[in-house]
């Protein structure tokens, strides 16, 4: 059988291979696209914990971080939407109305 | 090595390959079909998992409902290529890859305390677990109150995006 800290470490390797994206990717598409990554990456994390300790909490919390990240794809892309309308861009180097 | 084993190694291969590919492709299309490629292995890393429920809404949400989302608004957009990619060296990038290991390495050194010699098989009734009917009975028994907050965080999201994508050119 495989133990639990196999899945663990794959876990924990896509997370960093995602925050890596967010990090080094300007596009604001593929950002979003490591954010989801990351999500997955938890969620692998937690069905696995809820499958080797054996109760169910682990399972519920992945359904829940589901409707939650299509919520967030729906908002962040129409973000990304209007963004383009006015400034014809998705960089975010180029994206730098806040900064000061 | 167990066949067990074996398609774990297989389905992680996949898995951090395609990560790995998503993040460096300077095309925007390119990423997000790896990113799906990703999505179907952990589908499958959940069935080993026994968490059949969960594998089939990964399918059907994630490779499904957001990547659809995903290609459908690159393509609306008509992106190019990311330039910057292809840069020889960058300090900020220096900086970033510096900092991602800073992240992996706390992590996996936790992870290696944490779970040596505990949990080596998956509990006895985990195949109960995954299970559409017991997942069904507990969401509507005591987590009832979560669930329909879900419908709340859908509705606001779906009017939040209409509020935003509606606005007009300035």
């Amino acid at each position: 059988m495989i133990p639990l800290s196999w899945y663990l470490f794959l876990s924990l390797i896509l997370f960093t291979i995602g925050v890596l994206g967010v990090l080094i990717r300007r596009n604001a598409i593929v950002i979003f696209m490591c954010i989801e990554l990351m999500l997955n990456s938890v969620n692998l994390a937690l069905v696995g914990f809820s499958s080797y300790i054996g109760n169910e909490i682990g399972q519920m919390l992945v359904f829940f971080v589901m409707v939650v990240a299509a919520a967030e794809v729906s908002v962040g892309l129409a973000i990304v939407i209007a963004i383009f309308r006015n400034r014809l861009t998705v960089n975010i180097d180029e994206i730098n109305l806040l900064k000061w | 090595m167990t066949s067990q084993a074996l398609v774990f190694f297989i389905l992680a291969f996949i898995s951090i390959a395609s990560a790995i590919l998503m993040i460096t492709r300077a095309n925007p299309v390119k990423s997000a079909i790896f990113l799906i490629v990703n999505f179907l292995s952990l589908s499958i890393l959940y069935l080993t998992l026994n968490a059949q429920f969960i594998a089939i809404i990964q399918v059907l949400v994630y490779a499904g409902a957001i990547m659809v989302l995903f290609v459908f608004v690159i393509m609306l957009l008509n992106l190019q290529d990311e330039k910057r990619l292809s840069d020889k060296f960058d300090v900020k990038r220096l900086i970033a890859f510096v900092l991602v290991f800073v992240v992996f390495a706390q992590i996996a050194i936790g992870l290696g305390k944490s779970t040596s010699g505990r949990f080596l098989k998956p509990a006895d009734n985990s195949v109960e677990l995954g299970k559409i009917e017991f997942i069904g009975e507990k969401l509507f028994t005591n987590y009832i109150l979560p669930f329909e907050i879900t419908s709340l965080i859908l509705i606001v999201a779906i009017i939040g995006a209409i509020v935003l994508a509606k606005r007009k050119f300035e």
